[in-house]
């Protein structure tokens, strides 16, 4: 689904990303974690399509596709979704309005006429509950004023709305509670089948006891530099990163 | 009507570029160029007015040479000449208009254009309209239906025949000729526009409009309307405005008067889109109006709601005199600006009256290299005990080139008042936009996303149907101005 090969990006002339390969299938699971100034976020931002870096080297395919060639819009539009560390407030519009105007741009990227409003309606109703959201939440201006669960909640229910191919989730987990860890976490367990693909960016463990990955991929220096199954993040937990490190300069 | 006819007119009436640029060739009766006492007896006999009505736009016209322009707003313009400009155009018309049948077909044709059907059948659901075309009014629809309920709605020039006395009584009473220079102006020259009254106790059974459409070169337009609501009644009324694309610069200069006896309500929005002038800031209407109500009587209410996305220079203050005890006056502003559009808009809440309210929310948003500045007066004179007033302030900027200013003028007078101003300045961020990107809104999108979330409170205050269009403008104004 996702093919990212010897993915080399900067910002402001300074390089972050040194060379990244990573092969997501469709309905994997995948978690990037590694230490602060990693490449964590730039990875995200750059899949994502963010104008502040540039791509210097390598290769993204999705579904067949040039990634790096198409706008973030139609990257949104062909299924990437990013759930962002920091969602944006939106004074004065709701998130009903958004996710309309979001689903029927996708929706006449592909071809298809605008939805319904009473269809709209019914199907922000049904994820709603899947989701376990509060109402008040969706006629609220789009994150204004939200707590930090809040918005993270909302970022989940904005995916299950857009129903993306592949979610990448950038450091969902911080500044959640616990409750709103699992809230948060359990949203995007019941996102998750055989098509669909999840790119989970974290700095702790926690999180991947929630949301169990089928592979953990180490992040240092702009590189992955160790890769593994769920085993391997709970061995981050225990050790730390420092070892990783060592392990990084010893081979250099 | 079904919901998509109606959001197809509003489509063509608010199109993509500024669509209203074009001219309708059609025979005209004009005035020469310049102004002198003359050109005013031309005007009254061309209205075939009666003698006080002259001798009002004469008085007006003799205090006019006495003044100055002003020169204390936030904006630079060329000195106008006054001698370069026709102040009086219509179209050739030999017959009175007994109905919308002997209308030029080439004008009915330029409204249809402008997505404002003059034909009853198929106008706006429950409209009335008065279109006004250079300098005179063209056509008021449903006026049987109105005469029903005693609503009069007409053009002021026939008003001046058909209602003397009130005409007589009000014209004048809230901004007099004495009240500044483009007021003056107007009262010299005027033309037309548009007249209103509501009696005692009726409710207005529908959404009164006016369409202003400037079409001959080098004219300027001079509207003035003026509108009573006796006790106890209401009234909504519209004006939306497009003139076409012209290198030069056309003057616009109304005076409107609104009029609120005793608990009476009056709601005034507009949707101003005169031609801006191009993307170097060539051409463009310069839009000098005075816009003041009175309420005159106990527990009156006068609500201004603007949205102002055209001319190359807005400059106005639709205000409220809250004499009345117990009155209440609002304005809610969008004032949008871009590439070298100036727009210096705000009000005066002039308190009075005991235990009057007034609210202001005003939303400016400048792009490009325009400049966009607020000014408002709350003025709470001695004897308005337990007055009231909320000022909320907001600008958005989008680029670096841009500006954003506020002048509150605030004169208290009363120990009692309560008066409040909020101010805020946002810049729309990357960050917001990218946001938008991410969930497959384009950028265009995102911004008019953005703007109308920002002019929500605004927006909301709008009749439905010139909501939707206002939206669309709002759009349409900015586009382009984010690389």
């Amino acid at each position: 689904m996702l093919e990212i090969k010897d993915l080399k990006a900067e910002i402001d002339g300074k390089a972050i990303l040194n060379g990244i390969n990573l092969m997501i299938n469709p309905g994997e699971v995948h978690a990037i974690m590694g230490p602060n100034g990693a490449g964590k976020s730039t990875l995200s931002s750059v899949l994502a399509g963010r104008a502040d870096y540039q791509v210097t080297g390598g290769t993204v395919t999705f579904e067949g596709k040039d990634l790096l060639e198409l706008s973030p819009e139609d990257r949104a539009r062909e299924g990437i979704f990013l759930a962002f560390q920091y969602p944006v407030e939106i004074p004065g519009v709701s998130t009903t309005n958004f996710l309309k105007t979001a689903v029927n741009e996708k929706r006449k990227y592909k071809g298809l006429e605008p939805m319904e409003a009473t269809a709209f309606l019914k199907m922000m109703r049904e994820k709603m509950e899947l989701m376990e959201m509060d109402k008040s939440l969706t006629s609220r201006s789009l994150n204004e004023g939200f707590s930090g669960g809040e918005k993270k909640r909302n970022e989940v229910f904005q995916m299950a709305m857009l129903e993306p191919r592949m979610c990448i989730m950038d450091e969902t987990d911080s500044g959640l509670d616990i409750d709103a860890l699992r809230l948060v976490s359990n949203g995007v367990n019941r996102l998750r089948d055989k098509e669909r693909s999840f790119l989970v960016i974290t700095h702790y463990q926690r999180l991947l006891d929630y949301i169990v990955p089928d592979f953990v991929h180490v992040l240092y220096k702009g590189r992955i530099v160790k890769s593994g199954d769920a085993s391997l993040a709970r061995e981050l937990e225990e050790k730390g990163y420092d070892w990783i490190k060592t392990e990084v300069e010893a081979n250099a | 009507m079904s919901e998509k006819e109606k959001v197809d007119i509003i489509d063509q009436v608010v199109g993509q570029d500024y669509k209203y640029g074009f001219t309708t060739q059609i025979e005209m009766d004009t005035a020469p160029k310049g102004l002198s006492e003359d050109i005013i007896r031309f005007i009254s006999a061309k209205k075939q007015e009666p003698e006080w009505m002259l001798e009002w736009r004469l008085k007006a016209y003799r205090h006019w040479l006495t003044l100055e322009p002003p020169t204390w707003q936030n904006f630079t313009y060329p000195a106008i000449n006054y001698d370069e400009i026709i102040f009086y155009a219509a179209p050739k018309e030999k017959i009175k208009l007994d109905s919308l049948d002997q209308v030029d077909p080439e004008l009915l044709k330029t409204f249809e254009k402008l997505g404002i059907s003059l034909s009853e059948q198929k106008r706006l659901t429950g409209v009335a309209v008065d279109a006004v075309f250079d300098s005179v009014s063209i056509a008021t629809t449903f006026k049987d239906q109105l005469k029903e309920k005693g609503v009069i709605f007409c053009a002021i020039s026939e008003a001046v025949h058909e209602h003397p006395d009130l005409v007589k009584k009000y014209l004048g009473s809230v901004v007099p000729h004495t009240d500044n220079y483009y007021a003056a102006l107007n009262a010299a020259v005027f033309s037309d526009g548009s007249f209103v009254y509501i009696p005692k106790g009726v409710r207005c059974p529908m959404e009164l409009s006016t369409y202003f459409r400037i079409n001959a070169e080098n004219t300027g337009q001079f509207e003035r309307t003026l509108i009573i609501a006796d006790d106890e009644s209401y009234v909504s009324y519209l004006e939306g405005c497009t003139a076409p694309m012209r290198d030069e610069n056309q003057l616009h200069a109304a005076v409107v008067e609104l009029i609120a006896h005793e608990r009476a309500e009056i709601k005034y929005s507009t949707v101003q889109n005169w031609y801006p002038g191009d993307k170097e800031g060539k051409g463009g209407i310069y839009n000098f109006v005075t816009k003041r109500g009175i309420c005159e009587g106990v527990y009156a209410k006068i609500s201004w709601t603007q949205v102002e996305t055209g001319s190359a220079i807005t400059w106005k203050y639709p205000s409220c005199i809250l004499k009345g005890d117990h009155s209440s006056g609002e304005f809610f502003s969008v004032a949008v600006t871009n590439n070298y559009q100036q727009a210096d808009t705000g009000t005066k809440m002039i308190h009075i009256g005991k235990n009057t309210k007034s609210r202001v929310i005003s939303k400016g948003i400048s792009a490009g290299h325009s400049h966009n500045s607020y000014r408002g007066l709350v003025k709470v004179n001695k004897k308005a005990t337990q007055a009231r007033n909320y000022t909320q302030c907001d600008s958005m900027l989008i680029g670096e080139r841009c500006g954003a200013h506020t002048f509150p003028y605030l004169e208290i007078n009363n120990k009692t008042a309560t008066v409040e101003h909020e101010a805020s300045t946002s810049k729309i961020g990357e960050d917001q936009i990218f946001y938008c990107n991410q969930r497959g809104i384009g950028t265009e999108e995102a911004i008019s996303l953005i703007v109308n979330g920002f002019c929500k409170e605004v927006l909301n205050q709008l009749p439905m149907e010139f909501a939707v269009e206002a939206q669309k403008l709002l759009s349409v104004s900015l586009e382009g101005s984010v690389g």
